[in-house]
């Protein structure tokens, strides 16, 4: 298979025809380099859309509620609509198979004082779940659970930001904060993907601000992770019918978005499934063009070679060539030459990606633009095979006129 | 050496055919130095082509060293000419990208020898042609006499049995016509079959067979004092 002699022939024929060989590259680099860029880019589009769902748990669901819009049963318009522990208790005693993690919420927003560090911080009493559904990473210590929830324990779980704010460098964990005027003892600091304002949170338990803050058993809102073996069509049923049944049970309007809704992280995910779906036809449509303009592009140059170097092989085949041996030849250097013209595009494209990284996240949604292996193995196996259909064809023919028409040949 | 019996060959023009060669008969014997003269139009090139198997005869048989030549495709055609065919072409047919020991040595490759090997017979045959100095030398660097040269040795290089030259001397001043001349000379001492096609007189006259066509006939085939004094 690998024949010295038969390469040196054609490293010459390259080296001595440079223009040309030159030529044939650039069109497959190019093309090659707008296909890897195109990919990319629409790689990091998605990237975009995925994180901007990092924050919560990807089978998160939000249980809101508000004033009513609509009257309905002889209620008034206006109506306020409060969460109660009972609410949250019937949707954990109908949908228990439906439901990995459940935990309420209470806002609410505190001066968290340490020493003569204070500044104000949003505080959100939870129940232990909650950490899962927020994708809560613990740094040190622990969160909190299920027996700080019994005993109303005056715990807190401080965001990694508050503790740089309050503590710099020195350490936290088991110190006492002052939050709205009672003591608190730190028990966990966390960090969170979703970006600073998530880590400059703070998590005490349910029961602790029920018990301080009121005194009553209201919950502002209802977190819920559907259970993952829920297909999303499945999972957008589940939030259908627990807006239905939890807006009955109120006495809301079927029909009051206002008063009472269900945020379904399953809906937004089939529906930024079926977006980039789209977009990734598009491409694929559009790279493929860009491939095929090039593939062309490489074919023309390489009919034109071959008709210039007819009568070479005219000369050749004099002299006792075969013509499988005048095919190869060329098909080899054409293979060659598109191979290494289309790693070059395919390095450079995605050097230029990995250049642009994250600075077009801003403006463009463009995050960490990048090509998948598997594109690279595709589009380099495309590029070999059109190297080889680009000048086994012409190639063939060439070396098929009887050797006296190939001399003739200008 | 070379048999051709009634040779015939037309080509199509449009719908009509143009008929080249009307039944050729000729025998060329090992270590014969034959020219073929006639006008143009006369045939002589399709009579060189058809021997040297770079194009194919309708009808009639030719034996090339013994072997019935038909039904050739081109990959047996390419062996054949390799082992016993040299060509010279009028244009000379040097590949402008190689140097001249390159112009020299291609045919060993196709002949499956190796490299050092190659350039080292190509070296020697070089300076048999006396431009051994010029072996690095691409073709637009030499003159006409020294590209027909290289293009000779190119042609002695595998030791074929006949040497087949299309107007050698065609491109050439009178001068490198004469020392063209002289190395066919030398290649026809040393017992290899030499068959040129010239125009001119004064190139017959240094072979020692003239074979002289019309229109697609041989209308003489006579032996020039060249050849009866080396007969003697």
């Amino acid at each position: 298979m690998f024949d010295l002699d038969r390469w040196r022939e054609i490293f010459q024929s390259i080296n001595k025809n440079r223009l040309r060989s030159v030529m044939s590259g650039f069109t497959v680099a190019f093309a090659i380099l707008l296909f890897t860029l195109l990919f990319g880019i629409v790689s990091g589009l998605s990237n975009t859309f995925k994180g901007a769902f990092v924050d919560d748990a990807q089978n998160a669901m939000f249980i809101r509620v508000w004033k009513t819009s609509k009257p309905y049963k002889g209620l008034q318009t206006g109506r306020r609509i409060q969460l109660k522990n009972k609410d949250y208790n019937y949707v954990t005693e109908e949908y228990a198979n439906k439901i990995q993690y459940q935990s309420a919420r209470i806002y609410k927003n505190f001066a968290i004082k340490y020493k003569s560090n204070a500044s104000n911080y949003r505080v959100m009493a939870v129940n232990p779940d909650h950490q899962f559904l927020e994708k809560t990473m613990i740094d040190e210590g622990r969160y909190m659970n299920e027996r700080d929830l019994n005993e109303a324990a005056k715990v807190i779980v401080i965001g990694r930001l508050i503790k740089k704010d309050l503590f710099g460098e020195r350490p936290a964990l088991g110190k006492r904060v002052n939050v709205n005027g009672s003591s608190y003892l730190i028990i966990g600091v966390f960090s969170d993907d979703g970006g600073d304002n998530e880590e400059r949170k703070a998590y005490i338990p349910l029961t602790t601000a029920q018990r301080m803050y009121g005194n009553n058993d209201y919950v502002s809102q209802i977190a819920l992770g559907y259970n993952p073996n829920l297909s999303l069509t499945e999972a957008v049923t589940f939030g259908n019918r627990l807006e239905r049944d939890l807006r009955n049970k109120l006495n809301i309007h079927p029909d009051d978005q206002s008063a009472l809704s269900v945020r379904n992280m399953a809906e937004a995910n089939k529906g930024i499934g079926q977006f980039m779906g789209i977009l990734y036809a598009i491409v694929i449509i559009v790279g493929s063009g860009t491939l095929v303009a090039g593939i062309i592009g490489i074919s023309n140059i390489m009919i034109f070679v071959i008709k210039e170097r007819t009568k070479e092989f005219g000369i050749r085949k004099a002299l006792g060539a075969k013509p499988l041996s005048i095919v190869s030849m060329v098909v080899q250097e054409s293979v060659l030459i598109t191979t290494l013209a289309g790693y070059l595009g395919l390095s450079l494209g995605t050097y230029i990606l990995s250049l642009i990284g994250n600075s077009l996240e801003e403006k463009y949604f463009i995050k960490d633009p990048s090509v998948s292996p598997s594109i690279v193995i595709v589009a380099t196996l495309v590029l070999i095979l059109s190297g080889l259909i680009a000048a086994y064809v012409p190639a063939k023919k060439a070396a098929n006129i009887k050797p006296i028409e190939a001399l003739r040949a200008d | 050496m070379i048999k051709i019996e009634k040779l015939h060959k037309s080509y199509p023009i449009g719908k009509d055919s143009l008929h080249v060669l009307k039944g050729i008969d000729l025998h060329i014997k090992e270590g014969e130095f034959v020219s073929i003269m006639g006008s143009s139009g006369s045939g002589k090139s399709t009579l060189l082509n058809i021997v040297g198997l770079l194009d194919v005869h309708d009808e009639g048989n030719y034996f090339l060293n013994g072997q019935l030549i038909k039904n050739m495709n081109e990959k047996k055609a390419a062996l054949l000419r390799n082992k016993f065919l040299g060509f010279i072409f009028q244009s000379f047919n040097l590949i402008s990208y190689k140097t001249a020991l390159e112009n020299v040595a291609l045919p060993l490759y196709y002949k499956g020898i190796s490299r050092k090997e190659r350039l080292k017979t190509a070296l020697d045959y070089l300076e048999k042609v006396g431009l051994k100095d010029w072996a690095n030398h691409l073709p637009n660097e030499l003159s006409g006499g020294q590209k027909q040269r290289v293009a000779i040795a190119r042609a002695l290089v595998t030791k074929p049995k006949v040497v087949l030259a299309d107007e050698p001397t065609g491109a050439l001043d009178s001068t490198t016509t004469d020392s063209v001349m002289d190395l066919l000379k030398d290649i026809n001492n040393e017992g290899m079959t030499v068959f040129v096609i010239t125009h001119e007189e004064e190139v017959a006259e240094q072979t020692k067979r003239v074979v002289r066509l019309k229109d697609g006939l041989i209308i003489s085939d006579e032996i020039t004092a060249v050849g009866k004094s080396k007969a003697v």
